[in-house]
């Protein structure tokens, strides 16, 4: 059993999914319990290879499904599962969001979507098979069939929304399948030089024959780069997340939003780092000089049509969008701390995206809107919930004792090292933009009375707002846990900060980056 | 390298598979893109996922070789080996042999074939999924048609603004951001075009005064005659929409920017005018109407 924990990781929400769908048409109450259940279960196993990893040799601990051997070169043959330190980060992060996020589900799932709580967690446990199954595979076409079991899911779970969903659904489907669709061609690409399809056997034949000059290679790097941009919603390939997120089930952006950019960011770091290599990758293409600059126009964008949002989960969405573009930037500045930073703020930036989504879940609950102007006062009404809210949103801002300053600071060394003035320019610039986004929601949050003393001469709402204002009125138990427990992972994750870039450190120890100034 | 002639010879001929798949890879990317109704997008979707296949198949054709099972004469356990080698048999029963380098060659890849069944698969995964979308897209909107869906959209959103106000009657500013959203209720179901259609006639009276006393405070009934009749016609217009959508094609398209337009002139003497919530409600309607008359 233990030696199998990896393999554990993605049996128990498969099989749960399964046993949601079946069991849950005799009865619907099951369904809650075996995805906590099973959450649970593949938390353990990712905990437990976690261990293994770090226990081991070579930091990385590889399963070979089907006892297949991949002793022959170029390695290939059999499908692996290749844990390293960043897949197995990245996977617990993944389990982690998904652990919380199914206590979090009693009751927003039955009111949001009733009678259709088996199908809900059927799709649930499976989005979380896909997204575990993507940080673990060492198999780039594997990696495609699993981004696309995520996508499928994830259209699923959004579309249970309204009909607005519904809409935004179909544009996601379309730009989703573009982008798993130019991966699959590059993977072609991959395939048809290097004649392997396992992660570590295309690196071995790329260094090994010398391909970082190939054309075909060149052209399999930009169609994957640009699939994997469009999945993760990089700013000129973003339409699809705003209004995907803001409409879908309050359950599921509160899944979605936290992971699936991240992990797919994690593919990035994957295809650069491991599958292309480093000189490949920077030194054969153009991508570091034009990236950082893209990721300045992303960022800037996003920040600024984050600040024109009236609307909690519309905001925190354009925020995701400006956020892609950090760890992005932080990918390409060609630099040993900006990888970290990356690397970090994958796993903060889930945390407090988590944090905050789970709060606007239960804003909406109670005040009805995540509308600006339905909130004045809350913060008297249900205080928990907002300390837990602003908890998330300081990380996003990035105040010192919580993770978003940890990986925010990495970011800027690394821009600073290598010289990237623009990229560290830029942030600066999106972390006081968000300084505004969030003091402006602290100042409506904290006022018990409009502030335009003409509004309560009508004498409509606001006055019977305040007299309700002073009962105090939080959200159920089963909601509020989990947002205080995201909010305490917040300020854990940025206190033991230490350690985890420690880890971090020991997976790019192997790889050849610059420490220094230039390239 | 690039003499008359040879890159035409490239392209058409030693290339021929790769340049069909490009064009076909731009045709579906083109539908995706450019088309407006939502099943033609899903046309171009298709084409675009089968370019792709046809990619991988191409590549893995061999020229002269044959489906990776034992030819006769490698075969162990067909009648070439048995009968061939007397010797040979008893080993050759127990299970595959290694072929040689040499043998090999008759035999094509089945790796990338392979592939494609999985990625043919996960297409029609993907095609069903976006149908049943278009359904669900129909049912709630009565169209299949982009543009006509987004204009329903930006209609709802304008109705459903206004209550947002209400509650929190805060000033100016909720209205200059023209993107937001309607939050209040995540689900709405696809019940609401019927829903506001039965509200419409409750809200006639009120609608005529709002419309034509614009910025005057008194809210009495002005001319109510002839604009309830305006209206009315208009309201049926949309309460059938849902019912029958084939009619609202192509001619409703146009209807709806007009009305987005007029929403800033309507709303201030709205806001300012309303006492008790249920003229706020009120309020609300006349912007779409206004421009019909």
């Amino acid at each position: 059993m233990m030696e199998n924990a990896i393999a554990w990781i993605l049996i128990f929400p498969l099989f749960g999914s399964v046993a949601c769908a079946l069991l849950g048409m005799g009865n619907k109450k099951i369904c809650y319990p075996i995805a906590v259940l099973s959450m649970a279960g593949s938390l353990w196993g990712g905990i437990e290879t976690l261990r293994q990893v770090i226990a081991s040799e070579v930091h990385t601990v590889s399963y070979i499904f089907g006892g297949w051997t991949l002793d022959k070169y170029p390695r290939g043959v059999g499908i692996e599962f290749h844990a390293d330190i960043l897949g197995i980060l990245i996977t617990l992060v993944v389990l982690g969001v998904g652990f919380i996020v199914a206590i979090y589900s009693k009751l927003p799932v039955q009111d949001e979507t009733p009678n259709k709580e088996p199908l809900f967690y059927t799709l649930f446990l499976l989005q979380i098979t896909g997204l575990a199954g993507i940080c673990l595979t060492g198999d780039a076409f594997n990696l495609y069939v699993l981004i696309e079991v995520a996508a499928l899911t994830g259209y699923g779970l959004i579309a249970m929304g309204s009909n607005r969903a519904a809409a935004a659904t179909f544009n996601y489907v379309i730009l989703g399948t573009i982008g798993a669709s130019l991966y699959l061609l590059g993977v072609g690409y991959i395939y048809i030089k290097t004649g392997t399809l396992n992660m570590v056997g295309i690196q071995d034949v790329i260094v090994a024959n010398g391909l970082a000059d190939s054309s075909t290679m060149q052209v399999a790097f930009v169609l994957v780069g640009i699939g994997i941009l469009i999945k993760m919603a990089f700013f000129p390939f973003h339409a699809w997340l705003p209004n995907a997120y803001c409409n879908a089930p309050t359950v599921t952006s509160s899944l979605l939003a936290p992971l699936v950019t991240k992990v797919m960011i994690y593919v990035m770091i994957r295809m650069v780092l491991s599958v292309f290599g480093v000189e490949f990758s920077f030194e054969s293409t153009m991508w570091v000089d034009v990236m950082p600059w893209l990721v300045v126009v992303a960022i800037i964008c996003a920040a600024v049509m984050a600040l024109a949002q009236r609307e909690i989960k519309r905001m925190l969405a354009y925020l995701i969008v400006a956020e892609v573009g950090y760890m992005v930037g932080g990918v390409w500045i060609y630099n040993y701390y900006g990888l970290i930073g990356s690397i970090f703020h994958v796993i903060s930036d889930a945390c407090m995206t988590l944090c905050l989504f789970l709060g606007a879940g239960l804003i909406l609950r109670k005040a009805k809107t995540t509308h600006f102007d339905g909130l004045r006062g809350l913060f008297s009404k249900m205080p928990l919930t907002m300390t837990g809210f602003f908890i998330g949103g300081f990380s996003i801002i990035g105040l010192p004792p919580t993770c978003g300053f940890f990986s925010k600071w990495y970011l800027i060394t690394g821009g600073m090292v290598s010289q990237r003035w623009e990229y560290m320019v830029v942030l600066m610039f999106s972390t006081m933009v968000m300084v505004v986004l969030f003091f402006r929601l602290i100042e409506r949050i904290h006022l018990a009375v409009s502030e335009s003393g003409e509004n309560l001469g009508h004498g409509h709402g606001d006055l019977g707002l305040a007299k309700e204002q002073t009962r105090f009125d939080e959200g159920p138990l089963s909601m509020l846990i989990p947002l205080l427990l995201a909010a305490t992972v917040v300020l854990v994750v940025g206190i033991y900060n230490q350690d985890i870039v420690n880890l971090i450190e020991i997976f790019l120890s192997e790889f050849n980056l610059p420490k220094g100034e230039g390239h | 390298m690039f003499e008359d002639g040879t890159i035409i010879n490239e392209l058409f001929i030693e290339r021929l598979n790769y340049f069909i798949y490009v064009i076909l890879l731009l045709i579906g990317l083109h539908g995706m893109i450019a088309k407006n109704n939502l099943i033609k997008k899903l046309i171009g979707m298709s084409i675009f996922q089968t370019a792709i296949i046809l990619f991988y198949v191409s590549v893995g054709v061999k020229e002269g070789a044959t489906i990776p099972i034992y030819l006769p004469e490698h075969d162990p356990h067909g009648s070439h080996a048995s009968h061939g080698d007397e010797n040979g048999t008893d080993e050759a029963v127990h299970g595959p042999v290694v072929l040689e380098a040499g043998m090999v060659k008759g035999y094509a890849n089945p790796l990338p074939h392979v592939l494609m069944l999985t990625a043919i698969v996960v297409g029609v995964a993907t095609l069903g999924l976006a149908l049943a979308l278009c359904l669900r897209i129909y049912q709630g909107y009565g169209t299949i048609e982009e543009d006509e869906i987004l204009a329903k959209i930006e209609r709802q959103e304008m109705r459903s603004k206004p209550s947002i106000i209400v509650k929190s009657a805060d000033s100016s500013k909720s209205k200059t951001s023209g993107s937001d959203k309607s939050v209040s209720k995540p689900k709405v179901s696809s019940s609401t075009s019927t829903k506001r259609s039965k509200a419409r006639p409750k809200a006639k009276a009120k609608i005529a005064s709002t419309a034509t006393k614009a910025k005057t405070s008194g809210a009495k009934s002005v001319s109510p005659k002839p604009k309830p009749a305006a209206s009315k016609s208009t309201t049926t217009g949309t309460k059938k929409s849902p019912a029958k959508p084939k009619t609202a094609a192509s001619k409703s398209t146009s209807k709806p920017k007009p009305k987005s337009r007029s929403k800033p002139k309507a709303k201030p003497p709205a806001r300012a005018k309303a006492t008790s919530t249920a003229k706020k409600a009120t309020a609300s309607k006349p912007k779409p109407r206004t421009p019909k008359k």
